[in-house]
């Protein structure tokens, strides 16, 4: 088993917003998380990736079998989980090459692997911007400074495609997009697709997985899963919407 | 994971990282009684085999340095400095004299390679000729015959005295008059050595010409004089850079570097400055009070100061240009990071006299710990310096909670036609930046030097290529626990 979240409870500072959540994800699965605003599913992500300020009072995260809960976010990362930002963030004077290199070679330096040549760097970048049609030169970019919606979104999944996780959690990558983008960014993750490696998808609205096709689809409400069922669930809700969930489940 | 705390205490080890220079050369030093008087002074200028009108000047400096008091205007606080405490001469025993690298001291050598830069290695690879000074006197001058070939005279101060009397009596003092300041007379009176720079008329300088200081000998004042001319159309990149070895006491160093370009000559001066800030705990490090100013005399001439200062207790350093010649260009990139109980206050003055003159300033801040970084600029267009310009853009980066910065921007204009700009913005590195990095795979030390090695870039990229290599490290060392 890639990820298997048992029972957790999330709080930031008194406010305990996940509530006892579980998920098992398998490696070569696709899982998208559901909900309506508001129901703890960026604090999930957040949890997951070991943001600051997000407590786990209870439960426990596995990943490869391993009890992650006290890891460090880098550590995380270097381990294999990556996360595509909803807002992703701005480094001024930061150059995406440089940064790009900086990221790869702190998680070959964890696996005692060597350094990246620079031509092999070069060309790996090369290959992935082509995966989510990135045109510009990103050496003379900073991180996302300057970057439009669209690119930015694509730029998280082109550091996806260059970091190759094992999982990857999209966080509301398809909010803000226009069709065109999402198309690519569609493209780019289902390139990257394999049997070694998962994915979680987070999204308030379904039209993302007409392009991504889930295994599983979780309705989450108010820090929890309420329920769990193949691609039809998504489809069923965008016809029904979220109120009959805010109904049986709400307090 | 208890997040928060975890933040502070890497923010902690990362901002109280110890000296990585602390290491000093045993060398024999031939140095003068502790003190200050006339009778030093003259000791000084005997020593150095100095002509009568340098003396004078000395004791002119001495005797109007004894009617003035120390500033206090900076926001800085030091315990008061016993000038009388200090030993104002030092020098290595020389042998012989020495024609070739074999000949200097192997230790002087080992003190070179323990900072990373053998002189062999650079004068080989890197095209850099080096006048290296250890405690005032110069050791080791290279590259002087592809000098010789531009007839650039690239030197010490003291070889200067004696080789071109006629070159530094017209221009020393002439734009850092002895009158200037405090620490300026001071200098005036009891420098011992420095370097001494001349571009003839017509010549653009083939290779970065190079210096580097050390402090060494304990209890040892430091006073360097530079002085660079560059004649009509002369062009040459200077650079200076600095460590020093670990000290308890307070060291004072009071240095002057005087610039003067002519019709269209061009200087660039860069300095990496990384002397002993002291320790964790705000004990010892360097006193460091200096006098920096260029004249841009002729007309079309230009003057660029780049500053990296990571070192040293005190800095109060104001690199300055006087834009007297019309059409002339001053610029002024400072990158100054501030850590544990250092304390900087650094700027500019740029001094628009001609007609059409424009300066350019960056300043980037960074401070940590419990430091204080202040910038002191300031921008005055005379009366008859018709459309002169002005840009300033001043920068603070504040990490942890218990460290300031502050921005002291004075601007006088006396001419209608000027055009004043200044932008100031403050920032602290911000968790969802950090987090951002982290996520990445980057940990929390690397992924600091990573956000301001960005921030400082505008400033690091106007430095010679081997130096901004050097000065990203530094930047890194003097934020991180550790390196490597």
């Amino acid at each position: 088993m890639l990820l298997n979240i048992k029972d957790l409870h999330v709080s930031i500072g008194d406010k305990e917003i996940i509530k006892g959540f579980n998920l098992s994800v398998n490696k070569g699965e696709v899982h998208a998380i559901m909900g309506p605003n508001g129901t703890g599913k960026s604090t999930l992500a957040a949890a997951i990736t070991g943001r600051e300020g997000y407590d786990i009072t209870k439960g426990e995260i596995f990943f490869k079998d391993e009890l992650i809960n006290d890891w460090e976010p880098d550590k995380r990362a270097s381990e294999g989980i990556f996360l595509s930002f909803q807002y992703p963030i701005e480094i001024p004077g930061v150059s995406m090459t440089n940064f790009m290199r900086t990221a790869l070679n702190a998680q070959r330096e964890y696996h005692n692997l060597p350094p990246i040549a620079a031509g092999e760097f070069l060309k790996k970048m090369e290959e992935k911007k082509k995966l989510v049609d990135i045109q510009s030169k990103l050496t003379n970019r900073s991180v996302n400074e300057g970057f439009s919606g669209g690119e930015k979104k694509k730029n998280e999944i082109f550091q996806m495609a260059m970091l190759e996780p094992s999982l990857a959690i999209l966080d509301e990558t398809d909010s803000g997009l226009d069709i065109d983008a999402l198309k690519v960014v569609a493209k780019g993750v289902n390139q990257l697709k394999s049997e070694d490696n998962a994915f979680v998808i987070i999204t308030h609205y379904q039209r993302l997985l007409d392009y991504i096709v889930p295994d599983f689809v979780h309705v989450m409400y108010d820090g929890r899963i309420v329920k769990s069922g193949g691609k039809g669930l998504a489809v069923e809700l965008e016809s029904s919407g979220y109120e009959w969930i805010k109904e049986q489940f709400g307090a | 994971m208890t997040d928060e705390k975890n933040e502070k205490q890497v923010l902690h080890e990362v901002t109280s990282g110890e000296y990585k220079y602390g290491f000093f050369t045993n060398i024999e030093a031939d140095q003068a009684p502790k003190g200050l008087s006339e009778d030093i002074i003259r000791f000084i200028s005997a020593k150095k085999n100095e002509p009568e009108w340098l003396l004078e000047f000395r004791l002119k400096a001495y005797r109007h340095w004894l009617t003035i008091e120390e500033p206090d205007w900076a926001l800085l606080h030091h315990p008061p400095i016993d000038y009388q405490d200090i030993i104002y001469y030092s020098a290595p025993k020389k042998k012989k004299e020495l024609s070739s690298l074999d000949e200097v001291d192997p230790e002087l050598l080992d003190t070179f390679n323990k900072l990373g830069i053998s002189l062999e290695e650079q004068k080989h690879l890197a095209g850099v000729a080096v006048d290296a000074v250890v405690d005032s006197v110069s050791v080791k001058t290279t590259f002087q015959d592809t000098l010789k070939k531009h007839d650039i005279i690239f030197c010490s101060f003291s070889e200067a005295v004696q080789d071109h009397p006629d070159l530094v009596k017209k221009y020393l003092g002439s734009v850092v008059p002895y009158t200037d300041n405090y620490f300026a007379a001071l200098n005036s009176a009891v420098f011992t050595d420095g370097s001494f720079c001349f571009i003839p008329k017509g010549v653009r300088c083939p290779i970065e010409l190079s210096t580097y200081f050390r402090i060494n000998a304990a209890n040892t004042g430091q006073f360097e004089r530079t002085l660079i001319v560059a004649e009509e159309g002369g062009y040459v990149s200077y650079l200076e850079g600095c460590t020093a070895p670990m000290r308890d006491e307070n060291q004072l160093h009071a240095a002057i570097v005087e610039l003067i370009a002519l019709d269209n000559a061009e200087i660039k001066y860069s300095t990496v400055q990384n002397w002993y800030p002291g320790d964790k705990n705000g004990k010892g490090g360097i006193y460091n009070f200096v006098t920096k100013r260029g004249l841009c005399k002729g007309n079309s001439s230009k003057i660029s100061w780049t500053q990296v200062e990571t070192g040293s207790a005190i800095t109060w350093k104001y690199p300055s240009c006087i834009l007297l010649g019309d059409n002339s260009v001053g610029e002024f990139y400072s990158v100054a990071v501030t850590n544990n109980f250092q304390q900087a206050d650094t700027g500019t003055k740029m001094q628009h006299l001609g007609k059409n003159t424009r300066s350019t300033i960056i300043s980037k801040g960074i401070s940590a710990g419990q430091s204080n970084n202040s910038y002191r600029g300031m921008v005055r267009v005379g009366k008859r310096a018709e459309n002169a310009r002005n840009f300033s853009q001043c920068d603070s980066l504040l990490l942890g909670d218990k460290c300031g910065a502050h921005t002291f921007p004075y601007i006088k204009t006396n001419n209608p036609t000027a055009i004043v700009e200044h932008e100031a913005t403050t920032s602290k590195i911000s968790d969802d930046q950090l987090f951002y990095c982290q996520q990445r795979g980057i940990d929390m030390e690397k992924s600091i030097g990573l956000i301001v090695n960005g921030y400082a870039k505008d400033v690091l990229n106007k430095l010679p290529m081997e130096f901004a290599v050097e000065a990203q490290k530094l930047l890194a060392i003097t934020l991180e626990g550790s390196v490597g």
